[in-house]
């Protein structure tokens, strides 16, 4: 009876919240919308950040999930909401650099239907191979695909996922696009089945492969990043190891529906910006593997314009790829 | 002995303490709580009033309290929702001596003695041997997951795309044999689970299938919804159908204990229906639930008097009651190992360690030590607390059965509503729940079960994935199912099963055992 009661209080307390009206932003608690399960990168990074922007806001800001399709089900619903400020969403490179490429009915517009707020967190990739594969480096392994790319089997999350994502510019870029990739329901079950030795390579957030790296029981070809990461201080960046045109990161981002008002992208980016120098929080995301972002990706400018750099990027390797 | 200090490891995660700073204390000082083992108290309690409620399944329950979950972490959340599940499986016995109603699936057999003793005033012994029975297969259970665990870890390893296929379709196959009712049936089922986890967008090529352009069918069917619909709500249809009269015994429950002469007819009992449930729920076809039905008729086969049975025999309660017990416990062994769930139930445990951030497979063991081993600790203690619940609370237990069913149904739809929704906060799941509550009623009235649909429904998703994955990786030829020795032998056993259980004098004998 007790969890009924509360249950009814919660809902009738959301229902009156709905009536208040524009005095300071924020006067009520605002929804950030997760359009991934609770428990994953995006989400973890979401409740950090927004834990520590609730703070400068004055207001809570309430993590709600909704997952599917590839995280376009969620953005389209934060997207298409009210621009009062009061619906902002957390996306990732896929869900506003690689969707429009990768979803022809994607109805919502990353580029110029949206309002860019700041970009939260950057996650590295890496390219893994089981540790049987024979190329002992970059150079050989990328010889090895170009060589004989039907011997070889890459693995990703599903179609529209970020290991799909970057793998898909990664066979682009050495002319493979169509190498046999192998989906799986989540990098970890690719994961199991790379280290048993079932395929041979895939693309990964630093996150999910790093404990599995330092134990040997896969081996890192190489970092896409401009810096190798403190996490993995052996493995080189693609530039050093002679790719370098390979550079792609997973970034999380807030965004909010085109049109919301001036005060309110003000107050987010500050809250933004206080969260990210938050010493608590900075370690937090550290611990993460995640890379703090720079002051310019922290504004809407910046994180617009990081948006646009990687769609370009992205573009003609996802529009080649076998879908 | 690694088992022993992989042991201590999960007694030291069960009695972690934490320290609690209460905000009205003003942080003036923590309270030390051992957290773990609050959360295991609770779930088995909430596991045995599921239980002992006819109506509420621990599928139910553990969906709608998933979401509960999330403020807790990962490890007290699975042991909290563990226990519910082997909680629910004791609860499930009071009902069916007492009231003649399974609480649980599991529970159908011991209707069957268990009530008949009920009837003659022995309710105290039959309760008493249940729980006793259950305590003794659940410590056996424990044991055999953790000395099994380490070793079937390190054999997942050799499982391929192709070896986990072959592996579900051997549980597939065995699940359509030893379902009950007709063979046909449960083949349909089955398949119609399958076709229900073919809905959605497809993984390689991110087309939609069967949503007949209705987006909130794009990410297929919730596992959650479906289960909540055709257990929970049609569930709730049938009771209602009842009149509302049951038959709760009026008699006195009577001493609990068992006497000298009681154990020495149920010690061989329990011996056998732990090792056949332990078995038999190992198996990926939902063998758990098959453990009481094998148990019955094994017991019933080698009984000096068969007449017996059906009139209050205890040898009819205490094995079914074990081996439904050690069923309930070894059914997580494929689920920590190799990440299958094996039923319904443990789908949704894949579920809640997903939303905990932990993907269930052969890493658990070495990524999450303190979760698996705590887990199986925690199993133990749990089990000696059931003990202690059920015995002495048993008065309590039958005082809620006397609660009128038309105040409990529509909290019970209340609950379940509100789960649902917060799985995903739409509120078109609440809709699609009640239809799939109105189509289990269905089923149920044609005869058809339930359950072998929802197994197809979980592992059909995983089949697909596997199938495709493998026949990608041998370049389209089927034969890499027969090539590989692991992926041949278990499905030379899958066809075994289906052979011998289409042998026109098995298929008699197979009838008379699951009609009675």
């Amino acid at each position: 009876m007790k969890k009924l009661a509360l249950g009814l209080a919660a809902a009738m307390s959301l229902a009156f919240a709905g009536g208040a009206n524009a005095q300071a932003y924020p006067t009520k608690p605002v929804t950030m919308i997760v359009p991934f399960a609770a428990g994953g990168p995006t989400d973890i990074i979401a409740r950090i950040v927004g834990d520590h922007m609730s703070k400068t806001l004055g207001q809570q800001i309430v993590i709600e999930n909704v997952a599917g399709a590839g995280g376009t089900t969620g953005i389209t619903r934060a997207l298409t909401a009210a621009p009062d400020g009061y619906t902002i969403a957390m996306g990732h490179l896929g869900t506003f650099s690689a969707a429009p490429a990768t979803y022809p009915g994607l109805k919502y517009d990353p580029f110029a239907g949206m309002q860019a707020i700041g970009l939260a967190g950057g996650t590295p990739i890496l390219i893994v191979a089981r540790k049987t594969l024979e190329a002992p480096d970059l150079k050989a392994f990328v010889a090895a695909v170009k060589a004989n790319p039907d011997k070889f089997n890459e693995a990703h999350a599903g179609l529209g996922s970020v290991s799909w994502t970057t793998c898909t510019l990664l066979k682009g870029q050495l002319g493979v696009p169509k190498l046999n990739a192998v989906a799986y329901r989540g990098t970890g079950p690719a994961l199991n089945d790379l280290v048993s030795g079932q395929i041979d390579f895939m693309c990964d957030q630093i996150v999910s492969v790093a404990e599995q790296v330092k134990a040997g029981t896969i081996k890192a070809y190489a970092i896409a990043s401009e810096k190798r990461s403190p996490a993995l201080p052996n493995v080189p960046t693609t530039t050093e190891a002679g790719l370098p045109d390979y550079q792609i990161e997973a970034w999380n981002g807030i965004a909010a529906p085109k049109g919301i008002p001036k005060e309110a992208v003000d107050k987010l980016v500050d809250a933004l910006n206080k969260a990210l120098n938050d010493e608590g929080t900075q370690k937090r995301l550290l611990d993460l593997g995640t890379v703090i972002p720079t002051a310019a990706e922290r504004t809407p400018d910046g994180f617009a314009a990081l948006i646009k750099r990687d769609a370009a990027k992205l573009d003609p390797a996802l529009k080649a790829a076998p879908k | 002995m690694d088992v022993f200090a992989n042991l201590g490891l999960g007694f030291a995660t069960v009695w972690k303490i934490v320290w609690w700073a209460p905000g009205f204390l003003q942080g003036a000082f923590a309270i030390p709580l051992p957290m773990n083992i609050l959360l295991c108290f609770v779930g088995c309690l909430v596991g045995t009033l599921i239980g002992v409620l006819p109506g509420v399944g621990p599928i139910a329950t553990i969906a709608m309290l998933l979401p509960i979950t999330f403020g807790l972490d990962p490890v007290g959340a699975l042991i909290m929702l563990a226990g519910i599940y082997y909680g629910a499986q004791y609860g499930g016995s009071t009902t069916a001596i007492l009231v003649n109603i399974p609480g649980e699936a599991t529970s159908v057999v011991t209707t069957l003695d268990g009530h008949q003793m009920a009837k003659q005033g022995r309710a105290g012994v039959a309760l008493g041997t249940a729980a006793l029975g259950s305590f003794f297969a659940g410590c056996v259970a424990t044991v055999v997951i953790a000395a099994l665990g380490a070793p079937l870890t390190k054999l997942a390893l050799l499982f391929g795309p192709a070896e986990y296929f072959s592996l579900m379709v051997m549980g597939l196959c065995f699940a359509v044999v030893l379902a009950r009712g007709s063979i046909l049936k449960a083949f349909c089922m089955i398949m119609l689970g399958l076709l229900l986890s073919t809905v959605g967008t497809d993984l390689e090529t991110g087309q939609e299938r069967m949503t007949f352009g209705f987006a909130p069918l794009a990410d297929g069917i919730d596992f959650a919804v479906l289960a909540m619909g055709v257990f929970g709500f049609a569930e709730v249809l049938r009771n209602l159908e009842n009149p509302e009269a049951r038959d709760v015994v009026r008699t006195k429950i009577g001493r609990l204990l068992p006497d000298w002469s009681d154990i020495k007819q149920s010690i061989n009992p329990v011996l056998r229906g732990t090792t056949i449930g332990a078995i038999l729920g190992i198996l990926p076809g939902n063998g758990a639930v098959l453990g009481p039905f094998a148990s019955y008729t094994v017991e019933k086969k080698i009984a000096k008097d068969p007449s017996r049975f059906g009139k209050g025999a205890i040898e009819g309660v205490a094995g079914p009651e074990s081996a439904n017990n050690a069923g309930a416990q070894t059914a997580f062994i494929p689920l920590l190992t190799l990440g299958i769930p094996p039923n319904a139930v443990m789908a949704l445990m894949v579920g809640a360690m997903t939303i905990h951030g932990i993907i269930p497979g052969p890493q658990v063991m070495t990524k999450n030590p303190d979760l698996f081993w705590g887990l199986i600790v925690s199993m133990w203690i749990g089990n000696l607390m059931l003990l202690v619940i059920n015995l002495p609370l048993i008065g309590l237990w039958v005082k809620l059965l006397q609660v009128p069913y038309r105040l409990m149904f529509p909290a019970i739809l209340i609950f379940c509503c509100i789960g649902i929704y917060s799985v995903n906060n739409q509120p078109v799941d609440v809709a699609f729940t009640a239809m799939f509550g109105l189509f289990g009623y269905i089923l149920i009235k044609l005869g058809f079960e339930p359950a072998p649909m929802l197994l197809g429904f979980v592992l059909g998703k995983l089949m697909e994935e596997k199938l495709r994955q493998a026949l990608i990786i041998s370049r389209g030829s089927f034969w890499t199912f027969v090539e590989r020795p692991i992926s041949a032998g278990l499905l030379l056993v899958a066809v075994a099963v289906l052979a011998i259980a289409l042998l026109p004098s098995i298929n008699k004998k197979r009838d008379e055992v699951f009609t009675e």
